[in-house]
């Protein structure tokens, strides 16, 4: 665990990022032990809890302004509800809000995902280190996008 | 952070506009000075109309369940509704875990009704200054019912009651005899008590031990206002409507009595008062990291040091806002 590897220095803030289970899927253990990775790692964390719809993601997201989107799929529904959240971002103006997906996904999915406009796809496996590097570098550059 | 655009998201946000809603209300929880720029403009010649309910009691006791199920009366009636939940902040990684949404994530996607997530980072009182920085914008914006939820840390958390017009504490069954309802604290400030999760088992007990130190006027009593007891099971959403019709009891109480003005203003100050403390703790604790990592041993120097760096800053105060 890199405590203390996600606070931005100098920032008036810290980065802010929204854990979601997106789907009819309840297994959530994944979720939960990312999210605390976050935490430990000086990050604010929103978790919306199982069984979330793209639309309430988004709709989430925007409202608690977070800087990054994580979202944990393991029913096998991967392709098309991240093809919902992308759309729904758009719709709503915000598709500068980087997501990036965990689960059980197949491999000859993810060049599919990564299409969509997913950031990052991470296996069963990954090091909690990577994570929290790859969110703390996407929100910068999402700040960075938005002058924020 | 793009603070030419305040003005432009102001004007969004009062169409209702989630997007800027969102972005002001992050301003407000950022720097001072950023808060600064966006409550100057949002208090100037604003009275204040909304009714301000806070909610507090030790963690666990259900008041994230039992706000969401007041959503659903209250959102039958085309009130405005917003949430503020407050969680703690990590002493230890300064990061926050904020898990009060997911008890209302069903109102998520209702127009009418705006839910925000603020951790305490690091202030003490269980308020932090942007959950009063919030109330205001969300006033200003036309939300007529603003739900306050405070992190619930037990005996210490009595902030809540300067700023919400209704303070409702919410306790569960089993958590400790009458000495600990008398204690001083989070218990003598409520307006309703509410007895969460009473359909547990010594539900009946904990329910008379409260009775008994209400009814004697031993907790909580002001002039022309009784508190109530309630009991209720918000996951079975049991008591809610008798809830809210004590709510809106202490609301024309409230009214009838002049207190609703006088909150507002109490909050105000209130909120100058957690603005200065924000200030001050920050600039504290960044010259504290500088101190740090200097070779001064003796007490006294050291807080020569600090003493003569705060002062320095007062005096350039103005600047700073």
């Amino acid at each position: 665990m890199i405590d203390g590897g996600g606070i931005i220095k100098n920032s008036s803030r810290p980065i802010k990022v929204l854990v979601a289970k997106l789907g009819l899927n309840g297994h959530d253990r994944g979720a939960k032990i990312v999210a605390r990775a976050l935490k430990d790692a000086g990050m604010e964390v929103i978790y919306t809890g199982i069984r979330q719809t793209p639309e309430q993601v988004v709709e989430t997201a925007i409202q608690e302004d977070v800087d990054v989107i994580g979202v944990s799929i393991l029913s096998g529904a991967h392709i098309s509800l991240m093809k919902r959240l992308i759309e729904n971002l758009k719709e709503k103006g915000v598709e500068y809000i980087p997501v990036f997906l965990g689960g059980t996904i197949p491999l000859p999915d993810i060049p599919e995902i990564e299409k969509i406009g997913i950031g990052k796809v991470f296996l069963p496996g990954t090091s909690l280190n990577e994570i929290v590097k790859y969110v703390y570098d996407a929100a910068i550059k999402k700040r960075m996008k938005v002058r924020d | 952070m793009i603070e030419e655009y305040i003005y432009e998201y102001i004007e969004k946000a009062k169409k209702n506009d989630k997007g800027s809603i969102g972005r002001l209300l992050t301003f407000l929880e950022s720097s001072p000075s950023q808060a600064f720029k966006v409550l100057n403009i949002i208090l100037r010649n604003n009275v204040g109309k909304a009714h301000v309910i806070g909610f507090t009691g030790i963690p666990g006791s259900g008041k994230s369940t039992l706000i969401s199920k007041l959503i659903h009366q209250y959102i039958k009636d085309n009130h405005k509704i917003a949430v503020i939940a407050i969680d703690p902040t990590s002493p230890l990684s300064r990061g926050a875990f904020l898990g009060d949404r997911i008890r209302m994530q069903e109102h998520s996607l209702n127009p009418n009704v705006f839910i925000r997530s603020v951790s305490t980072r690091g202030l003490k009182g269980g308020l932090s200054f942007a959950g009063v920085a919030m109330v205001e914008l969300f006033d200003y914006l036309g939300y007529d019912k603003i739900f306050i939820e405070t992190v619930g840390v037990g005996q210490a958390e009595t902030d809540i009651m300067n700023i919400a017009h209704t303070v409702i504490v919410a306790t569960m069954p089993g958590v400790g005899d009458e000495i600990q309802v008398l204690k001083a604290g989070v218990m003598e400030i409520a307006d309703i008590y509410v007895l969460n999760k009473s359909d547990k088992e010594e539900s009946l007990k904990t329910f008379e031990y409260l009775s008994f130190i209400i009814e004697s006027g031993e907790i909580g009593s002001r002039v022309g206002w009784k508190p109530r007891l309630l009991k209720t099971s918000a996951l079975m959403g049991q008591g809610i409507q008798e809830l809210r019709k004590a709510i809106e009891e202490h609301l024309e109480y409230c009214t009838s009595q002049g207190y609703f003005n006088h909150k507002i203003n109490l909050r105000r100050k209130t909120l100058v008062k957690l603005f200065l403390e924000k200030t001050l703790l920050d600039k504290l604790s960044e010259e504290f990291e500088e101190l740090k990592s200097m070779d001064i041993e003796d007490f006294s120097s050291q807080l020569d040091i600090l003493r003569k760096k705060i002062e320095n800053f007062l005096r350039e105060f103005d600047k700073y806002t």
